[in-house]
């Protein structure tokens, strides 16, 4: 039982680090921040949209490009972290087959830059 | 290993990268202005590799570790699905270019989602499964919604869509199931865990879920009611598209699921398709009646014609999957003839849809009113042409299976069905004077809808040999 509960300090110490860091950080916050509020600044922060307002309105196709974009490089990282992990293991073949997956997506990005979704104005 | 995978996936690939460079190139180039170009080319490279397909491999091969299969079943499928796809996009430059939608990315999506049917019916695993029909769903969304500015064709796009999400979330279902019963995705390995005639009841619920996604894909009653509004809101190459190179791939996929995942369980799901094929045949013959929008109507006709390709495969024998394999490619033929018919319909320059404008079709253009009779006729399963030869295959199949009553039910279908072919034979030989159309001009659409009508005529000699292909290719598929 001992040693069960000596495997899982690291995680209490971690726990402890991270409530530590945050009180830390907010305090910090408190006590040095200069503090010049005006009513831009209290109002929460949505992406450019006014945070309480009807629902249903129109908004630029745009911020959808921008976040599908995101989502596809998402993805990808996400595809990238174990083939990283288990590099030594996939070998050859997982290495070009990340490759080709890589360049895939690349010509994908290419078009839609290339179609003018990147361009703000 | 890996080169002699590659060596067996090549066709794939080769499309693959085509579709890409396309796209690189327009992009980088012309774009719009390059689309007839890149459309052409499309359609030259899906010939051909139809073509290389049809000539080149004998004998079954695996890759991937069987996840991919490469006989003479798919072999026979990627034919019709690449030259329908190459014939459908030749008749759709006319349309495109007429009606401002001459885009691009038209004919590389179409090249994108040939793939995925390629895949399809090649698939040997649950996962090649999935990515071959997603690959083909995801490029069919985008072109069905391909007129942007148009209400219905977005309609048509986010009706699709939404719905082909729900099924493939039915199929996905099945699929996760079928894995956890099986403990393998691959098809060789699901069908050793049923080898004793016993179908765990988990794995049971899972055939039944991915035969429901299926039956969606193939738009087979009751799971038919995205088809008449997108057929009615995609722009109509792209209704044509719909009509004949993916339901080829939904079918084939259907066949080498039941057979290859399931081949051992027959009898479970001998019954299923039997009801999906009676519920099409009668939805399609009945609900087609009240339909005055061609579109529709071919909408209607597809779902009852699937009904009649689903009854060869519920008879589950080799017989079967042939009839079915025989249907699917007649059925494609007419539909290729019949749109290229429908995409010509205009007047004064705007495209018509409604089947009261034939009214008198025969007096305006004797030659065009003749072939598209004989399409009719044949649709309608009238001997002597070939589509009665296509409807005739299955019914014997599903007597010799010992199925007379679904034999007695599609013939009932069948001539409810033939009423609505045969009013607009009426209209066009016996109906009112009335506004005439345009004059058809192009002559792609009237070389395509010509051979399309010599060919239901000519073929009742020998079915062209297809006979042989489709029996080569069930004997591969049922062992």
């Amino acid at each position: 039982m001992e040693d069960l509960l000596r495997e899982y300090l690291p995680i209490l110490v971690f726990l402890g680090l991270a409530v530590g860091l945050g009180v830390v950080l907010i305090l910090a916050a408190v006590i040095l921040a200069v503090r010049n509020p005006d009513p831009e600044k209290v109002s929460a922060y949505e992406c450019g949209f006014n945070a309480f307002d009807d629902a249903r309105m129109k908004f630029d196709v745009r911020f959808y490009l921008v976040a599908i974009l995101f989502i596809i490089f998402d993805l990808e990282i996400a595809f990238l972290f174990p083939w990283a992990v288990a590099f030594k293991d996939v070998g050859l073949v997982g290495f070009w087959s990340m490759i080709v997956f890589l360049g895939v997506l690349t010509i994908g990005f290419a078009y839609e830059w290339k179609k003018g979704a990147l361009e703000w104005e | 290993m890996i080169s002699s995978d590659i060596s067996t996936v090549l066709p794939e690939i080769v499309l693959a990268v085509f579709a890409m460079g396309a796209l690189m190139f327009a992009v980088y180039t012309g774009k719009d202005k390059t689309a007839p170009m890149i459309l052409w080319l499309t359609a030259m490279v899906l010939a051909g590799i139809g073509i290389w397909v049809a000539i080149s491999g004998n004998g079954s091969r695996v890759a991937f570790g069987g996840a991919f299969v490469d006989d003479a079943f798919s072999r026979y499928a990627k034919v019709i699905i690449l030259l329908s796809a190459s014939a459908i996009l030749l008749m759709s430059q006319d349309y495109m270019t007429k009606r401002g939608l001459m885009l691009f990315e038209f004919p590389i999506l179409v090249a994108l989602a040939v793939v995925g049917m390629m895949m399809m019916v090649s698939a040997g695993d649950l996962m090649a499964l999935y990515m071959g029909l997603e690959l083909q769903s995801l490029s069919l969304y985008v072109v069905a919604a391909l007129r942007r500015d148009s209400v219905k064709s977005t309609e048509a796009g986010l009706k699709y869509f939404v719905l082909g999400a729900l099924s493939s979330g039915l199929l996905l279902y099945g699929a996760s199931l079928t894995y956890g019963f099986a403990g393998t995705t691959l098809f060789s390995g699901i069908i050793t865990t049923v080898e004793a005639g016993h179908v765990p009841l988990g794995m049971l619920f899972g055939l039944v879920f991915i035969a429901a996604g299926l039956a969606f894909k193939v738009s087979a009653a009751p799971f038919h009611m995205w088809t008449p509004d997108v057929y009615e809101g995609s722009p109509t190459p792209v209704t044509a598209f719909f009509a004949t190179a993916p339901k080829i791939a939904a079918m084939g996929l259907f066949a080498r699921v039941l057979y290859d995942a399931f081949g051992n369980a027959v009898a479970d799901w001998s019954q299923i398709l039997a009801f999906l094929s009676v519920a099409s045949m009668f939805l399609g013959a009945v609900a087609a009646i009240g339909q005055r929008n061609i579109k529709r109507l071919m909408a209607y006709s597809s779902i009852a014609h699937m009904g009649f390709a689903l009854m060869g495969l519920a008879s589950g024998t080799v017989f079967g999957v042939q009839a079915m394999l025989v249907y699917m490619a007649i059925y494609v033929t007419m539909n290729i003839g019949t749109f290229a018919f429908i995409l010509s319909m205009e007047k004064d320059g705007q495209p018509v849809t409604d089947i009261d404008s034939l009214n008198m079709y025969s007096k305006h253009d004797p030659l065009r009113a003749v072939a598209m009779m004989v399409l009719l006729f044949s649709l309608a399963g009238v001997p002597p042409l070939v589509g009665f030869f296509g409807k005739y295959y299955v019914l014997l199949a599903a007597v010799q299976a010992g199925m007379s009553w679904l034999a007695i039910a599609g013939v009932v279908a069948s001539v409810i069905g033939a009423f609505y072919y045969l009013r607009i034979v009426y209209f066009m030989y016996f109906g009112e004077e009335g506004d005439m159309l345009d004059k058809a001009k192009s002559p792609i659409l009237w070389g395509f809808l010509m051979a399309s009508a010599a060919i239901m005529v000519v073929g009742v000699v020998n079915l062209f040999g297809i006979e042989g292909f489709a029996a080569a290719a069930a004997e591969t598929l049922v062992r």
